[in-house]
């Protein structure tokens, strides 16, 4: 696995986290209906960093909820590396919420349909929206991210690698390619 | 946490025969499952298209019930088989019918059976995975996993928690699954019992053994508490289940003089009023409910684990 490029670093996601802060309230215009909802792993860290942001500028603490997906995954007899299941806390009713579902890089969208399933098995939210730091295409499946951080056009054979500082020691984007 | 330990094994036969790792993976995994239960709807779907026999050749309800939750909570398919009514009558036997779910195209087989070793011999013959869910006076894993599993939840760890196990610990296969799974974690524990109830090499499994109730409860953080074996003929063994109860019962009285946050377990169901009195069953320092509930998720792990078995 060779590092090809860095797309963004500490600044960057900062600056890029504020702005999907605002827009998240730009569209839904206030925060009383909102929910974070973070997937694991580093989708949580997103989430906690996205409601910082909120409180920053609203002022207001919007619920945060911790979703893990591994019970819902379609491949779970295809993976090689057995995943370990760990918990979901989402204590709080989701029904009738406007949910802001967080997760770091959408790509299949398979991670998105298990969190979508597992989410609606909590209850009926008013709307689910999306938010991803990084898209990088090749969708397998009809699903779109609400809010982008970052565009990035990849190839299958890059893997891109989102480092944070709560539990990467860095704060860093960035593009491996597996080698041949 | 395990992240990096791969759980390898097709079938949970014993405690005795896992690793520490192996253990606290179960436990972990269980933690995880244990919020499932308190959703509005109770189920996931990581065992969907699979197939659970409960196949038992031994009466029970709360270990076979606390299964069949489990099972339909990861979305799995139950069956369940009571020996009573089943070819096992008409003489088939246990490699045969297993063999028969086998081709039946079935995923896992949770077996009570009333001979020690029947979920080896069984896993041993079968492709398919198989849980012992209690085997003569053997071992009976679950049971002993979702004790410690009550344990670690209430106290934060097992290392050095002191465990005293209470009762007819030579027939108990409660007994010997949690000697197991509790040394390996590294509790203390001490065995109870009339001698007539006390295996002689006990104390070779790491345990401390006495017949002196005071003595084995004296700085215990939690008591074990077996259920006499009522069904079984043990009128020869002690006088009368009041003897039993004035001696060795856990009552109130007794517990005054004890750790003051001491916790009762009970693997049940209860005897009230011969190893135990109403009044700590039905007490605050009683787990015995909790013990319940955390049987599902345990289970849950365990179904889970073996089918995800790499």
């Amino acid at each position: 696995m060779k590092e090809k490029s860095k797309v963004m670093d500490k600044e960057t996601i900062r600056r890029t986290l504020m702005r999907l802060a605002h827009e998240i309230l730009e569209k839904n215009k206030t925060v009383e209906n909102l929910c974070l909802v973070g997937i694991r792993t580093r989708g949580v860290y997103l989430a906690q960093r996205l409601r910082e942001y909120i409180y920053e500028i609203e002022k207001k603490t919007i619920p945060l909820g911790i979703l893990d997906i591994t019970l819902y995954r379609d491949d779970l007899t295809l993976v090689s590396n057995q995943p370990v299941v760990h918990k979901t806390e989402i204590d709080f009713d989701i029904t009738d919420k406007d949910i802001i579902l967080v997760d770091d890089v959408l790509y299949t969208g398979r991670t998105v349909r298990c969190a979508l399933d597992a989410l609606i098995d909590f209850g009926r939210p008013k709307t689910i929206q999306l938010v991803v730091l990084i898209d990088r295409g090749h969708r397998e499946l009809p699903i779109r991210a609400d809010y982008v951080g970052k565009n990035i056009p990849t190839s299958k054979k890059e893997i891109v690698e989102v480092r944070l500082e709560e539990i990467d020691n860095e704060d860093t984007v960035l593009i491996l390619e597996k080698d041949e | 946490m395990n992240n990096k330990l791969n759980w390898t094994r097709k079938d949970l036969l014993a405690l005795s025969e896992l690793s520490k790792e192996e253990i606290e993976l179960i436990l972990e995994t269980a933690s995880s499952f244990k919020e499932v239960s308190t959703r509005e709807i109770k189920k996931v779907p990581a065992l969907r298209g699979k197939t659970v026999v409960n196949l038992f050749y031994e009466p029970s309800t709360r270990t076979r019930v606390s299964f069949e939750i489990a099972a339909k909570r990861l979305s799995a398919d139950v069956i369940n088989i009571i020996a009573d009514s089943s070819s096992v009558r008409k003489g088939e036997s246990l490699v045969d019918t297993g063999k028969n779910l086998e081709a039946l195209k079935i995923d896992i087989i949770v077996l009570r059976h009333n001979s020690s070793g029947a979920a080896h011999l069984l896993a041993r013959n079968v492709g398919v995975s198989v849980i012992n869910a209690g085997d003569g006076w053997h071992e009976h894993p679950t049971q002993a996993l979702l004790d410690i599993f009550t344990l670690k939840e209430k106290f934060g760890k097992i290392q050095g928690l002191n465990v005293t196990i209470i009762g007819d610990i030579a027939h108990s296969r409660v007994a010997r699954s949690n000697i197991w799974g509790l040394t390996k974690l590294k509790a203390n524990v001490c065995v109870c019992a009339p001698k007539e109830l006390l295996p002689q090499d006990i104390e070779k499994l790491g345990v401390r053994a006495t017949t002196d109730i005071d003595e084995a409860l004296k700085d215990a953080d939690c008591i074990n508490v077996l259920r006499m074996q009522l069904e079984r003929d043990e009128r020869s063994v002690f006088p009368s289940t009041l003897e039993y109860f004035k001696q060795y019962g856990i009552t109130q009285e007794r517990l005054k003089k004890l750790k003051k946050n001491i916790l009762i377990m009970h693997p049940g169901p209860l005897n009230r009023g011969v190893e135990i009195s109403s009044e700590v069953a039905d007490g605050e320092n009683s787990l015995i409910l909790e013990q319940v509930t955390n049987g599902i998720a345990v289970r849950m792990a365990v179904l889970y684990l073996v089918s995800q078995a790499k």
